[in-house]
């Protein structure tokens, strides 16, 4: 796609229409219709949501469903928002300084530990995690059913992801300028925090994201290492709400209808940094 | 790449024994910032990763661990529920993963040629890797319902009797996977888009002048040069589908019976019915058959790489 005006004769040819019409029907119907069928559940009253069919609301009780899933169970729905925002800002951030200051020292300097490190984070990414030996690591630290230990379990599953991505990227930053830094008597911390973090800024805003997505839609890790109606983040009020309403499913499709604003407002500012986020660290892998 | 000042990396290597000029021998890059992230990795990650070996061979109530040699192992592997659950894993993995590999590369062709609304189609197939996995689930089984459910309304006016999906132990777990699919191919569609736009322009048109067929050209230019995105998404989706835990749960719990339990929800079940040996043998065995199975793998798929 570069911008090279080749003077070619057909340069462009005509788009397959046929292909295209094809192609758009097929996307409505397999990708577009289940999202309408949830908020058009989501605003149905309970007897019409109850058919389960793809049909247009007799009335339509957005507010109303609304008010009900979030005072449901003393407003658990708000509680619950409010544990996934602390959840996901500070496991994300964690883990991005964190993995940076590896990806750094792991890029620039050839040494002893680089093959250990390596092999760590290749591990991370292939390893399913041990979930009861880590719930004992968290009860002896005293962390288990906690926030901060879930933070911590969050930020030490996500930080040879965020390794891969940092280390391609400093690998573009040219060395000069550290020994510019250097020279003028910059420390190493003041190098890295001053000088090449700043100019990680592209990366570390794919990495924010598409993190931050991940945090945000787990459900396991919070299951086994945060238990509890009061600890729920949003994924595990969907969970719990199914039990509860099962007969209503008005109530339940309006909670997923407000879980997955969230992602869909990412998505609509930041397509372009997510997706170039997730090949990048996939090409890699 | 980064070796233009290679004089640096041996003034490193040496920075005990070497005079280097300035105060000490001190690297720009200090190891102590590998500190606070190896012990988060090592404490959570590393250390159960290795002590999952020892617990796996004891009785277990978290507080104090009775050995019991390979007793769990024998338990795990003798009752029929719970090997099941290793078939239906790889079945699990193989299915998603390859549905995800086939369409997903069909798909990134389809987007990466001359039709109309590219960008709309690319957003339409990539959000739903973005939505929460369970409200994925729960919404899908919802219109797998086989009385009520959309999926076989619509089948029903073509004249089709869909089956019962999540209900039916025959294909409870297929129905699972096509929706892992549904959520997941938009993900291997953008690696492969990245693949084949990254496919010099030259090629294409060597092969237009040559007289190559769109056939020819995507077995010959296509297919070879994006291999590194091929790797990447069998890898990547096998090592999800092997460790897939929510979409199942959500979906059906591992039922009806135990026809669409995995290991990675046997792991749950055992964990919840305080277990705690058990379900950390089945943790075990999950390590052992992922490691299994993608190391070799990506070897063998990167080793020919370089052989092209």
């Amino acid at each position: 796609m570069s911008a090279v005006p080749a003077p070619g004769p057909r340069r462009k040819p005509r788009p397959n229409y046929l292909l295209s019409a094809v192609a758009f029907l097929a996307s409505l119907v397999v990708f577009v219709v289940p999202f309408v069928f949830v908020a058009l559940t989501a605003v149905k009253d309970r007897r019409q949501a109850a058919d389960l069919d793809f049909s247009w609301p007799h009335r339509f009780r957005l507010v109303q469903n609304f008010v009900e899933v979030i005072r449901a169970r003393d407003y658990l729905l708000i509680i619950a928002y409010i544990n996934s925002t602390v959840l996901t800002v500070a496991s994300v951030t964690l883990m991005t300084v964190l993995a940076a200051m590896v990806a750094y020292v792991l890029q620039r300097r050839r040494g002893r530990w680089n093959g250990l490190v390596d092999f760590l984070v290749l591990a991370g990414l292939i390893i399913p995690p041990a979930v009861v030996p880590t719930i004992w690591v968290l009860q002896r630290l005293g962390l288990f059913r906690r926030m901060p230990g879930l933070i911590l379990v969050e930020v030490a599953f996500g930080l040879a992801f965020c390794v891969l991505l940092f280390r391609a990227f400093i690998a573009t930053i040219p060395r000069e300028l550290d020994e510019a830094a250097v020279l003028d008597g910059a420390g190493p911390a003041r190098l890295f925090f001053r000088v090449i973090l700043p100019l990680l800024r592209p990366v570390i805003v794919t990495v924010v994201l598409v993190q931050s997505v991940f945090v945000y839609n787990d459900f396991v890790n919070p299951l086994y290492f945060l238990p509890g109606e009061q600890n729920a983040t949003v994924q595990l009020t969907l969970y719990n709400f199914n039990s509860q309403f099962s007969t209503q499913y008005n109530l339940l499709f309006m909670d997923i209808l407000l879980i997955t604003i969230p992602p869909l407002i990412m998505f609509l500012a930041f397509n372009r940094q997510i997706v170039a986020g997730m090949t990048a660290g996939a090409v890699k892998g | 790449m980064a070796t233009t000042t290679m004089r640096r990396t041996p003034a490193g290597r040496r920075a005990t024994g070497a005079p280097a000029p300035g105060v000490g021998a001190r690297s720009p890059y200090p190891y102590w910032f590998y500190l606070p992230a190896a012990v988060i990795y090592g404490l959570l990650f590393i250390v159960p990763t290795l002590t999952a070996f020892y617990f796996s061979l004891t009785r277990w109530t978290i507080f104090d661990a009775q050995f019991i040699g390979l007793d769990n192992y024998v338990t795990f592997f003798r009752e029929p529920a719970l090997v099941s659950g290793l078939t239906h894993t790889l079945v699990y993995a193989v299915v998603t993963s390859g549905a995800k590999v086939v369409l997903g590369m069909l798909l990134a062709l389809l987007l990466t040629s001359r039709i109309v609304g590219r960008g709309y189609l690319r957003s339409v197939v990539f959000f739903p890797v973005l939505v929460s996995t369970i409200g994925v689930g729960l919404t899908f089984t919802v219109l797998m319902n086989p009385d009520q459910g959309l999926i076989n309304d619509a089948l029903a006016v073509t004249g089709i009797d869909g089956p019962a999906w999540l209900t039916d132990p025959r294909y409870a777990l297929l129905s699972v996977a096509l929706v892992d699919v549904w959520k997941g191919v938009g993900l291997a569609t953008v690696i492969f888009i990245a693949g084949i736009v990254s496919i010099p322009r030259e090629y294409f048109e060597a092969a237009k002048v040559d007289g190559a067929g769109a056939w020819d050209t995507f077995r010959r230019i296509v297919l070879p040069l994006s291999r590194p995105a091929t790797v990447t998404v069998i890898l990547l989706s096998l090592i999800g589908g092997l460790r897939s835990f929510d979409l199942i749960w959500a979906m059906t719990r591992g039922g009806p019976g135990f026809t669409s339990d995995v290991i990675a929800s046997v792991i749950y079940k055992q964990y919840q019915a305080g277990f705690y040996g058990l379900s950390t043998a089945g943790n075990v065995v999950l390590f052992l058959v992922v490691t299994a199975i993608v190391v070799p793998l990506s070897r063998l798929l990167n080793r020919k790489e370089v052989d092209l």
